[in-house]
């Protein structure tokens, strides 16, 4: 993880940032699922789910952000 | 029997935090963005999916809790991280990021050519 972040921070493109923010978010999930498991209890399971989502709907929203510049594309000009 | 689901789960956590140690030490020291995107893509997603496995398996066995969110979890996952590390290799691509210059193949560079004469 302290790897990652170093990534994050120092990273000499944009997209080198992207790809380690997207990994962190995975490691943060493994780290819910064990203090889960390290404190006997499954309120925090939701919390999985909920962070992989977010976690996907980050990277696809940068990734558009950097080949277009646009996020939302409207088609409808006329 | 119980034992033996122990050291099962054990060695899923195990090989879980090996893997996204691989997956860290490969986005430090790999070279170009191609070569991190697809270090932290696929280690990072085996890594997760072994630790979750091993996260369902213990409160399965252990507790008798058959949740079936987390394995939600690890499907959606091993859906979308392979369409996350596409998604962000070609905007790389398209936003000019350079590649490392031992690489030796670079298929996309030509594609414009090539589709220029097949159309």
């Amino acid at each position: 993880m302290l790897g990652l972040i170093y990534r994050v921070i120092k990273g000499p493109t944009t997209p080198d940032r992207v790809v380690a923010l997207d990994a962190l978010g995975v490691n943060l999930i493994a780290i819910v699922a064990l203090v889960s498991m390290l404190i006997d209890s499954d309120a925090f399971l939701e919390v999985i789910l909920l962070l992989g989502i977010l976690a996907f709907i980050g990277t696809v929203s940068f990734s558009k952000f950097l080949e277009k510049g646009a996020i939302i594309e409207r088609d409808r000009n006329r | 029997m119980t034992e033996i689901v122990n050291y099962i789960i054990g060695f899923f956590l195990l090989a879980g935090g090996f893997l996204s140690l691989v997956a860290s030490f490969g986005v430090l020291r790999l070279p170009d963005v191609y070569t991190r995107n697809h270090a932290a893509s696929k280690s990072a997603t085996l890594g997760i999916m072994c630790i979750l496995l091993g996260t369902f398996l213990y409160f399965y066995i252990v507790h008798g809790i058959f949740n079936s969110k987390v394995l939600l979890a690890i499907v959606f996952i091993f859906v979308t991280a392979p369409v996350g590390g596409h998604l962000i290799a070609r905007a790389a691509y398209h936003s000019g990021a350079k590649l490392w210059d031992k690489s030796v193949r670079d298929d996309l560079k030509d594609k414009e050519k090539y589709d220029r004469q097949h159309s």
